[in-house]
């Protein structure tokens, strides 16, 4: 492929994307009401929808006539490439909150700067998304302030899923073979960059919720390498089935 | 959840220069939740422009056992209509 490294690239910030809309997906029905039901799936299908974007173009890349369903859906675990925070389950409610606070900080931030690539593309992409994830971003630290500075036992299960979850924020700011290669030509985000920014960040709102930020120093590592937690297979059992049991089916 | 949270009434201008119009209700802690979750279970489709909430315990409703007073002297009025008029043709949208 002549643009492996964009290929690639691309793929970083749209499994992100799949992974995280199809983890919140599995809730729909399951919210704690219905309002807040309605809002995760929202965010579920503006993330699908940006997933889907961002596939079609990757698909165009391959010169083979790829659609975004074989992209998505036709892959083999080792060949995902999104974070393993994004990955990690569903276990309540204040987790799910957590889990979407520290991934849409970093997302804004990463559309912020795509708005700026030299791709075209990319460029349209990240102008649409970023209201969609500006929005994200607001559901989720409201959700975090109202939890963490709520009760006692609200703020001791918010603060133990931050302690939890903290330690896979790292991973955002690793750079990978094609992250370089897509810096170098001005394509592609430095994600090391935004590191002392994000953090800053996300101690002020954990600030205002009343809640401490971790002072852990241990971070893992390994989804853009292809290298998933134990959750990564299940997830994609369910996403596949469907287009693995029924090749090329649509709606 | 030992108590539900309270209820809100939801308001949407659909356009510009139309009226707020009463959508529906839900359920919210405060009125910044009221807006987020009106925003997500009422505009989604591209419903509207803005959004108003009002919690429901503020909204004074007339008594349908009241309809009779209220609402009956007006039925065999139809003069308080404005259609006896002739309109001349130059007048539109009336």
């Amino acid at each position: 492929m002549k643009n492996e490294n964009l290929y690639n690239y691309i793929l970083g910030i749209a499994d992100n994307s799949l992974i995280l809309g199809q983890r919140l997906g599995e809730l729909c029905g399951h919210g704690p009401n219905l309002e807040t039901d309605i809002a995760m799936t929202n965010i579920n299908l503006d993330l699908i929808g940006q997933a889907r974007s961002y596939y079609q173009y990757a698909g165009k890349l391959t010169g083979q006539d790829k659609s975004e369903d074989d992209i998505a859906f036709l892959r083999l675990e080792r060949e995902y490439r999104n974070v393993l925070l994004v990955e990690q389950p569903n276990t309540h409610f204040g987790y799910v909150m957590v889990r979407q606070f520290l991934f849409d900080m970093f997302h804004f931030m990463l559309m912020e700067k795509l708005q700026h690539s030299k791709d075209e593309t990319l460029v349209a992409i990240a102008n649409k998304g970023i209201k969609e994830v500006s929005y994200h971003k607001r559901f989720s630290s409201d959700w975090i302030k109202r939890l963490g500075d709520g009760t006692a036992e609200s703020n001791a299960k918010i603060q133990e899923a931050i302690n939890d979850l903290w330690r896979f924020t790292d991973e955002f700011f690793q750079l990978t073979e094609a992250d370089k290669a897509m810096v170098e030509v001005g394509i592609g985000v430095d994600v090391s960059k935004l590191k002392e920014d994000y953090y800053k960040k996300v101690s002020e709102v954990l600030e205002e919720a009343t809640l401490q930020t971790p002072e852990n120093k241990y971070f893992t590592k390994g989804g853009k390498e292809g290298l998933h937690t134990e959750h990564m297979g299940y997830i994609l059992a369910e996403l596949q089935y469907m287009q693995r049991t029924f090749p090329n089916m649509t709606w | 959840m030992k108590k539900n949270w309270p209820l809100w009434e939801v308001f949407v201008r659909s356009k510009n220069g139309l009226e707020h119009r009463h959508f529906g209700s839900l359920h919210a802690a405060d009125a910044d939740m009221a807006l987020e979750n009106a925003r997500d279970v009422y505009t989604r489709r591209n419903e509207g422009v803005s959004i108003w909430v009002v919690e429901s315990k503020y909204i004074t409703a007339s008594n349908p056992a009241d309809n009779g007073e209220l609402f009956e002297p007006a039925q065999d009025k139809i003069y308080r209509h404005p259609t006896f008029y002739d309109l001349p043709d130059e007048v539109k949208h009336m």
